[in-house]
This record gives C-alpha cells, sequence and structure tokens, in this order.
C-alpha cells in the first residue's frame, strides 16, 4: 500500500482538481464546476483512506515517508509523513471538503468555478501542513492556506467582510513569520538542517529555547486561537461564507494546536515544562472566560465561534498537562470538534439560507416547522456541551481525568467548561428552536432537503461513533502520543 | 607616441561593443523608417538584444578577464546579470509596445535608441572595474532616462518628473564623485582590484577614506533609491510615462545592484565595518518608511514606488551581513541571496508595471487603484495573475518572492544578527497591507467600468508568461538560487 505516495495524492489532487475547477470558467458552467470539484473531493478523500486502512498502530513513528530533495541550496527537502497524531487530521480534512463542496452546492450562485476551487486548494495546502516534516515546507504550506481563506471571506463574506478577511490575513501573518525567524535559528543551530525530526533531536540551552518556544507559541496561539490573540476568530466567522466557517473552525484552528505537538513541545521541550504554566492559564482563560463571552452573544456564529475558541482552550490545557491520557483527550477533543463545530456552523448556515439573519432574537419556535432539522441540531448542540455518548464528552472527560491528577483547581476551573458549555449551547438551542412560532418569517420556513439532511446525518453518525466508540480514533494516536511524552520527559539542556 | 599601446583585448566587451554599433545604426535606419508604427525599429532592437544575449552566453568563459588596462571586468556574475538585463529589457520593450502605439507622439525611434543606450550604461556598470567605467555607464544610463522620462513632451507630470530626476540625479552623480576623488586622494588608485590590495595593505589615510565613503554610500543610495535618498523614487515612477516607469523600475536595479558589489564589496571590503553600518540605518528607514507611505498611496505607480524603496531596502540586508566582525564565511551566502532578491524583485516589478500597461489604452492610464475594482470580474485570468505577482511582493509562498525574503532572511540570521530579521519581519508584515489591499479592490468590489482589457495578444501571452514564472519560480526557486550562488563564487 505504501508504495504509493499518497501523501502527495492527498496534497496534490485537490490542488489540481482546484485548477481545473478554475479552468471551467464562468458561471455559465457553474453545473460543471460543482461536479468537478464534488469529484476531486471525493477523489481526494479516497486516497487518504489507505492511510487508516494501512497505518501500523504499533508504530510511533513516521509513516508513508516520502523524501526528495527541493531546495538543496538550503537544504530544504519535500519530505512528507504522518504518525498517529497527524494522521487522522488528513482524513478529517479531507472528509470535510467534501462536507463543504456539498454545503456550496446551492447556496453559491455567484462565482461558483473560484469558489470550488479556493476550497480544494485549500484542502490540498492543509495536508501538506498536517503531512510536512520540514520546517520550511511545513511553513510554506502554512502560509499559503491563508491565500485561499482570505479569498473565500472576502469574496463570498458578509457585509463587513473586507475588515474580517484583512484581519485574519494579518494577524496569522504575524504570528508566522516570527516562526520563520525561529526555524532559521533553528537552522544554523543545527548546522543547516530543515528537518522537523532533526530539530527535535537538537540539543538547545535553556534561554534559546524560551525564545524558540515564544516564537512558536505566538505563531501558534494565534491560529489556535488563544486568548488574548483570539479576536480575529469571531470577525472572521461571522464574515464567512458558511463553508468558510466549516473549514475554519474544522480544520483552521487545529493547524495551531497541531504545531505545538509537532513544534513546540519536542523542540522546546525544557522551555515548554518552564512555560507551561502560562499556557496553561491562557488556557483556562479561554475557557472560562470566553465561555462566558459565548453566553452572552447575540449572534449565532459568534456564539459558536466563541465556544470553538473556549473548545481550543480544553485542547492546548491537554497538551501542557504532560500527560498521555491529557493529550490524546485534546487529539480526540479536536477531531470531535471538527465534526461538531462543522456542524453547528452548517446548522446556522442552514437557517441563514432561509431567513437572512443571524440573530438568535429572530427566531423561535424553529421546530414548529422544521422538525427534522431541530432533531440533527438538537444533537449537535449537545455535542458542543459535551454531552454524554456524544464525541465532545469523550475529549472532555478524559482532559479532566488528566487534570483532576495534575492538580486539583485547574480540573476544577476545567470542568466549568462542562456547564458553561451547556449553558450557551443549550441556552442558543431553546431560544431558537422551542417556543412559539415567532414571527412570520419563521412561520413560512422549509425543512431541511435531502442536501442538508445527507450532510448533517453524516456528521451526527461521526459525531455518534466517537462518542460512542473512541477506541479505533485513540489506538491509532496512542504509540505516537507516548513517543511524543517519552520524547519531552527527557532534557535537551547539556 | 602609440609605443607602448597595446590593443585591448576587445572580446569580453564583445556585447557591449554589438550593441553601442546597433544602436547607433538602429538611430540611422530609423530615420529612413516610414512606418508610423516603427516596426522595424522595435524589431531590431529586440534582434539586438537578443544579439547580445547570443554573444554573452558564447563569449562567457566563467573566468575573470580583465580588459582595456583593468577598466573593465568579465565575470560570471557579469554574464548571468547581463543575460538578466537583455531579458528583462526584451520584456519591458514588449510591454511598452502597445502603450506606444496608442500614443504615437511617444512612439518614436529615439525612444528604443535610447533604451538600447540605457542597456549599455548598465552593462557597462556591471562591468565596470574602474570608478571611471562606474561613473560613465551610471551617467550614460541617467542621461539616457532623462531624457525617456521627458518622452511625453506635452504632458507637465512627465516634464516635472524629469527636471526632477535630472537634479537630484545629478546631484547623486556628484556626491558619487566626490565620494570617489576622496578615496582616490586617499589610495592614489581610481582601480577597484588595486584598491582593495592598497587597502588591505593598510596604508591609507582613514579619516579621508570613511569621508569619502559615506559620499559613496549616499550616491549609491541615491541610485538605489533607498531612504533618506529616495525622494525622487515616488515623483519619478508616477510622473513618468509607465512605460519608462517599468524601464526605470526593473532593469537599472540589478545595474545598481552590480555597482554596490563592485564598489563595497570587490574594493572596498576593508571598510566593510563602516559601510554595513551605514547601509543597515538605510536599510531599516527604507522598510519602514518604503512600507508605512506605500499604505497612504491611491496610485499604484506610486505605491510600487515606495514598494521599490522597501524592497530595495530588504534587499541591502543580504550586503549588510556578508562580513561579520571580520568573518567572511557566510559573504558568499549573503551576496547570493542579495543577488537572487534582486533578481526576484526585477521578475515581480517587471509584472506589475506590465499589468498597469495591459489594463491602460489610449486615453487612460490605468494608474489609480481604484481602476482595478472589480478586475476578477472583468478578466478572471489576469486578476490572478496580479494576484500571483501581489502576493510574490509581499512574500506569501508559493511565489518567488517569499524565497528571496527567506533567503536574504537567513543570511541575516546567519550574521547573527537577529533583531534586524524581526525587525524585516514586522516591516514587511506592514507590507503586507497595501499589497493585499490591491487584491482586495480587484476580490471583493464591484468594477467601476466594465469597458473590455484591449491590449494585443503577445502582450497577454508574455504577462502570462511573467506572472506563472512568479509562481513557477516559487515552486522550483533552487536554478536561480544555485546560478546566482555559483556565479559570485566564480567571481568574487
Amino acid at each position: 500500500m505504501s508504495n504509493y505516495p499518497l501523501l502527495s495524492l492527498a496534497i496534490w489532487i485537490p490542488i489540481v482538481a482546484g485548477f481545473i475547477v478554475l479552468l471551467t470558467g464562468g458561471d455559465r458552467n457553474a453545473p460543471l464546476a460543482r461536479m468537478l470539484a464534488l469529484f476531486g473531493a471525493v477523489a481526494g478523500f479516497l486516497v487518504t483512506i489507505p492511510l487508516w486502512a494501512g497505518f501500523d498502530v504499533a508504530q510511533g513513528g513516521m509513516q508513508f515517508v516520502e523524501l526528495h530533495g527541493w531546495i538543496p541550496r538550503f537544504n530544504i527537502n519535500y519530505h512528507l509523513g504522518v504518525d498517529g497524531i497527524s494522521m487522522l487530521f488528513v482524513i478529517l480534512n479531507a472528509f470535510i471538503t467534501i462536507i463543504v463542496v456539498v454545503a456550496g452546492w446551492e447556496v453559491i450562485q455567484n462565482k461558483v468555478a473560484q469558489y470550488m476551487a479556493a476550497f480544494l486548494i485549500m484542502s490540498g495546502l492543509m495536508n501538506g501542513i498536517f503531512s510536512s516534516l520540514d520546517g520550511i515546507l511545513f511553513y510554506v504550506f502554512f502560509e499559503a492556506s491563508l491565500i485561499p481563506l482570505y479569498l473565500i471571506i472576502g469574496v463570498w463574506g458578509g457585509a463587513n467582510r473586507v475588515y474580517a478577511a484583512f484581519k485574519f490575513f494579518l494577524y496569522t501573518l504575524f504570528g508566522s513569520l516570527l516562526f520563520l525567524v525561529a526555524q532559521m535559528y533553528l537552522f544554523f543551530q543545527s548546522g543547516g538542517s530543515f528537518s522537523i525530526l532533526d530539530w527535535h533531536k537538537l540539543p538547545i540551552d535553556l534561554v534559546p529555547q524560551i525564545w524558540i518556544f515564544l516564537a512558536f507559541l505566538i505563531a501558534f496561539a494565534v491560529k489556535v486561537p488563544m486568548w488574548p490573540v483570539h479576536t480575529w476568530l469571531p470577525d472572521a466567522h461571522v464574515e464567512a461564507p458558511t463553508g468558510g466557517s466549516i473549514v475554519l473552525a474544522a480544520i483552521g484552528l487545529k493547524l495551531g494546536a497541531y504545531g505545538f505537538l509537532r513544534f513546540s513541545l519536542p523542540i522546546a521541550p525544557d522551555a515548554s515544562h518552564e512555560l507551561s504554566g502560562l499556557v496553561i492559564a491562557l488556557s483556562l482563560i479561554a475557557v472560562v472566560y470566553i465561555g462566558f463571552v459565548a453566553l452572552v452573544q447575540a449572534d449565532m456564529k459568534k456564539l459558536v465561534a466563541y465556544s470553538s475558541i473556549a473548545h481550543m482552550g480544553f485542547v492546548t490545557l491537554g497538551f501542557f498537562m504532560f500527560s498521555a491520557l491529557a493529550i490524546e483527550g485534546a487529539l480526540v477533543q479536536m477531531i470531535s470538534h471538527g465534526f461538531v463545530s462543522g456542524a453547528m456552523f452548517f446548522c446556522i448556515g442552514v437557517m441563514y439560507d432561509r431567513m437572512h439573519s443571524r440573530q438568535i432574537a429572530d427566531y423561535g419556535g424553529v421546530v414548529n416547522t422544521m422538525p427534522k432539522f431541530a432533531a440533527l441540531f438538537m444533537l449537535f448542540s449537545m455535542a458542543n456541551a459535551g454531552l454524554p455518548a456524544t464525541s465532545g464528552f469523550v475529549g472532555e472527560f478524559m482532559v479532566i481525568l488528566a487534570a483532576v491528577k495534575f492538580n486539583f483547581w485547574v480540573a476544577v476551573l476545567a470542568a466549568t467548561s462542562l456547564i458553561l458549555g451547556a449553558a450557551y449551547s443549550l441556552w442558543m438551542y431553546k431560544r431558537v428552536i422551542f417556543g412559539d412560532v415567532a414571527n412570520k418569517h419563521v412561520a413560512d420556513l422549509t425543512d431541511i432537503n435531502g442536501r442538508e439532511f445527507a450532510i448533517l446525518g453524516v456528521l451526527a453518525l461521526c459525531t455518534l461513533w466517537m462518542g460512542l466508540y473512541p477506541q479505533p480514533f485513540t489506538e491509532v494516536m496512542h504509540a505516537s502520543v507516548n513517543d511524543l511524552l517519552r520524547h519531552v520527559a527527557v532534557s535537551k539542556i547539556q | 607616441m602609440f609605443d607602448n599601446f597595446v590593443i585591448p583585448d576587445f572580446l569580453p566587451a564583445a556585447p557591449e561593443i554589438f550593441l553601442a554599433t546597433m544602436a547607433m545604426a538602429i538611430l540611422m535606419i530609423d530615420l529612413f523608417v516610414k512606418d508610423n508604427r516603427r516596426t522595424a525599429t522595435f524589431v531590431l532592437t529586440q534582434l539586438t538584444l537578443i544579439g547580445c544575449a547570443a554573444i554573452q552566453i558564447y563569449t562567457s568563459s566563467g573566468e575573470i578577464t580583465y580588459t582595456f588596462s583593468n577598466m573593465f571586468v568579465d565575470d560570471m556574475m557579469s554574464d548571468l546579470l547581463k543575460l538578466f538585463v537583455y531579458m528583462t529589457m526584451i520584456v519591458v520593450l514588449f510591454y511598452s509596445r502597445t502603450y506606444l502605439l496608442d500614443r504615437p507622439n511617444m512612439n518614436k525611434g529615439e525612444y528604443y535608441v535610447l533604451a538600447l543606450f540605457a542597456t549599455l550604461g548598465m552593462m557597462v556598470m556591471i562591468s565596470a572595474n574602474n570608478f571611471v567605467t562606474i561613473y560613465v555607464g551610471l551617467e550614460l544610463l541617467s542621461l539616457s532616462l532623462y531624457a525617456m522620462v521627458a518622452m511625453n513632451r506635452d504632458s507637465l507630470a512627465s516634464t516635472e518628473a524629469a527636471m526632477k530626476y535630472f537634479v537630484l540625479g545629478a546631484l547623486a552623480s556628484g556626491m558619487l564623485l566626490y565620494g570617489m576623488s576622496m578615496i582616490y586622494g586617499a589610495t592614489g588608485t581610481l582601480e577597484i582590484t588595486e584598491l582593495a590590495e592598497t587597502l588591505y595593505n593598510g596604508e591609507s589615510n582613514k579619516m579621508v577614506l570613511i569621508f569619502g565613503l559615506v559620499f559613496l554610500v549616499s550616491g549609491l543610495a541615491f541610485k538605489l533609491g533607498v531612504v533618506p535618498f529616495h525622494m525622487w523614487i515616488p515623483d519619478v515612477y508616477h510622473g513618468a510615462p509607465t512605460p519608462v516607469t517599468l524601464l526605470i523600475g526593473s532593469a537599472p536595479k540589478l545595474a545598481a545592484f552590480a555597482i554596490v558589489m563592485r564598489l563595497l564589496v570587490s574594493g572596498l571590503i576593508t571598510l566593510a565595518q563602516d559601510w554595513q553600518g551605514m547601509l543597515i540605518i538605510l536599510s531599516v528607514l527604507s522598510m519602514a518608511i518604503g512600507n508605512l507611505a506605500a499604505i497612504a498611496q491611491t496610485n499604484l505607480k506610486r505605491m510600487l514606488a515606495y514598494s521599490a524603496i522597501s524592497h530595495m531596502g530588504f534587499m541591502l540586508l543580504g550586503i549588510v551581513t556578508g562580513v561579520v566582525g571580520g568573518d567572511a564565511r557566510y559573504a558568499l551566502n549573503a551576496y547570493s541571496s542579495s543577488m537572487f532578491y534582486v533578481i526576484a524583485y526585477v521578475l515581480m516589478t517587471t509584472g506589475a508595471f506590465g499589468m498597469i500597461l495591459l489594463m491602460s489604452r489610449a486615453g487612460f492610464e490605468a494608474e489609480n487603484l481604484d481602476d482595478y475594482k472589480g478586475l476578477n470580474k472583468r478578466s478572471p485570468w489576469f486578476a490572478g495573475i496580479m494576484l500571483m505577482i501581489m502576493f510574490s511582493m509581499a512574500g506569501v509562498p508559493f511565489f518567488i518572492g517569499f524565497f528571496a525574503k527567506f533567503s536574504v532572511l537567513q543570511a541575516v540570521v546567519a550574521a547573527d544578527y537577529l533583531w534586524l530579521a524581526i525587525v524585516a519581519v514586522l516591516f514587511s508584515l506592514i507590507g503586507a497591507f497595501y499589497y493585499l489591499r490591491v487584491v482586495k479592490l480587484m476580490y471583493f468590489d464591484v468594477p467601476e467600468d466594465e469597458t473590455p482589457i484591449s491590449a494585443s495578444m503577445n502582450m497577454r501571452i508574455l504577462i502570462s508568461a511573467n506572472g506563472l514564472a512568479v509562481a513557477a519560480l516559487g515552486l522550483f526557486p533552487q536554478v536561480i538560487m544555485s546560478l546566482c550562488a555559483y556565479a559570485l563564487l566564480r567571481s568574487l
């Protein structure tokens, strides 16, 4: 199986498909563009399945490795590979791409080819991020993926889209530029290597480690996003079209968190231990404070955006407790959040397409006119709140369990997430769905069609599967997470 | 009287001789061209440039050859830079063609001949090994450009720009000459290689040398257009007819890089400590003022002018980091990074001004940012090309601009100037804003006028190729990177 360059295919099939879709030109050929895009997305997803099927769970190292010279002048290689940490994200990303293409099927009527192409190209670039083992290759994918999302927000976004697009781009660029300088420093320290795996082994003194860690922290904290550099996310989410929000929440936010595991922890383990208090504090602020912020939002998309920040706070909290349970819990939470937040944004998109409003106050009694929708939306709201038997519960529970062992008060604060999550998710649900039919517009609503039902149904199945039987997900991560922890436990100071 | 006259070796200067001859021939031939379109002149000019490239490749030996009593040098660096100059000039003239045909009062034979003389000036600058040669080349280039800026006689803005360019350019030349004469006074030589030896042996008056160096660096800064000697750049870029702006903004940067290398690196490397300090200030100021001022512009040509200032500042970072505390280990790395940066920049800027020419038509200059509103609706293809060029200039991968920035930055980090690297990336973050704004105008806004683009097929193909090269060389930057490194390895 692994004789085929599966990762390269997973990266380049969507990108090439994206350019082919672009060639279909104007909106006259929109049906063709949609079909081609779906074909590209499905093909891109199919090639990622053997990654899971052929994955050796006993092995913690990199698998499906591809290594070719790219820029020998600086010893930059086209070096790909996945381990138990990154493999699932490649698949999640390819899967979400299909969802996004289908989600935009009827809703997007303007510049269809460009819309579909942007998502396909972004999907390929994001696969590149998750599978790069070369620092510069990672960086190149990391930054190039800003371009499609910038265009998606700016072209198909809402009223304030220009502001949101610029804010998104410049914020993320700011973080990643310092990351680039840190990479160059590592390049010279390691005697001329950009290989991430070489950097893992590189001994570094504490002070430079701390600087490197901080440079990484800025890059990834902006991307996650962590409090206090999170302010771009609600803007981006609110203005982005539904598809953009889904990708941003399901995949975009995972890039930063993934960066912590691939770069910060293994390259600067001593600094990670040294500064873990800082990250944990920021994470807890995200969980508690942002949880309260989410509670008072009047705009549904903003509410889910803030809830994403709170959930991602849980993830970073899990990473910096340095136990297998916590890291695996955080990873499960990341994947679960991919399904749940994607579904939440899609649900809001479904209502927005019909009502052209995201204000909670404009709704009420939707269950009377959209019963099927209300049932599915219920499931995802519950999952967002972390109800047992949904995927949202598994990750949070694992992290809280680990937190109890780590520090009682951290656990107490983290556990408030379950309460706050339930509060903002269910309160929103109650106000939007239950009660009497609020106005004439709600009375005119039509229930979801087959396409929308299919998307929500598939996502519901994923959510329940992960919630009821998370074993297949955790078993893949196990060896890699243990390797990582063993690595992080050893000091790099000489 | 001519007893000790040795016939010099003409071969290393064969392309220059060919070009000078052809330029004069074309000047004559043009008198007999009746065609208002000047097709014959245009074709001959292009053939001349192609011929030069052929001769350049054919006579390239890979060795360092001095001729004309060591006033002229032919090495790999000059070969490579000159080849890029020819290529750029060919593209520039192609881009100018439609614009000139739309404006018959500018489409004169002189335009082509002056462009050739400017090219000759650049070639002489690139191959100079003597202060006098540098000066002759520089003046040949500058005088041709002054005249070209004023080609559109009826335009007040052009005339003003030409005047400004001339006065400030003359001042800069004066500074350069003054600096050269000081250094001559201190060392007794005008020849760059001999200068390096004299300085190495350390028998000259340091006081006079540094004094001369300050003027020399100021003169160079004028020609490069870096802060605080940048005043002419926005006005000239803005006021000159677009094809002339394109010419000023592209190939001469290669020649300016060459004279910086010749004067500061080949000649005054022993004073590296001193001039590096000056260049750091120039570089940081350029990145700051260039990027900040560009944000305020509403005219695309002016915006690109400020962007040119910031790019030249960034390029200087590579020159600054060649020698660290007397340690020249990273010199090759640093200088070749700068060279790569200049080449990448010329490629991008040619594309950017090319787009302005593509969009313009008779009576419409397409130089305001608002003229690009909704370009994606009018022509998705060219909006895509412009998008690539803008992101490349902002230094976003996968485009060549990223690797240009990358290679200079790694040189800065290699030299342990971490703070300088951080300053540089922060200013490029600010710079990203105004490039993004161009993309915003093209993609997020609705068009104000829906006139279809009227440019010729040649132009469309060429500008597409230019844009795609920005992307393709971004995917595979190794070729040019190693060419630069190899050329400098064989020349330093």
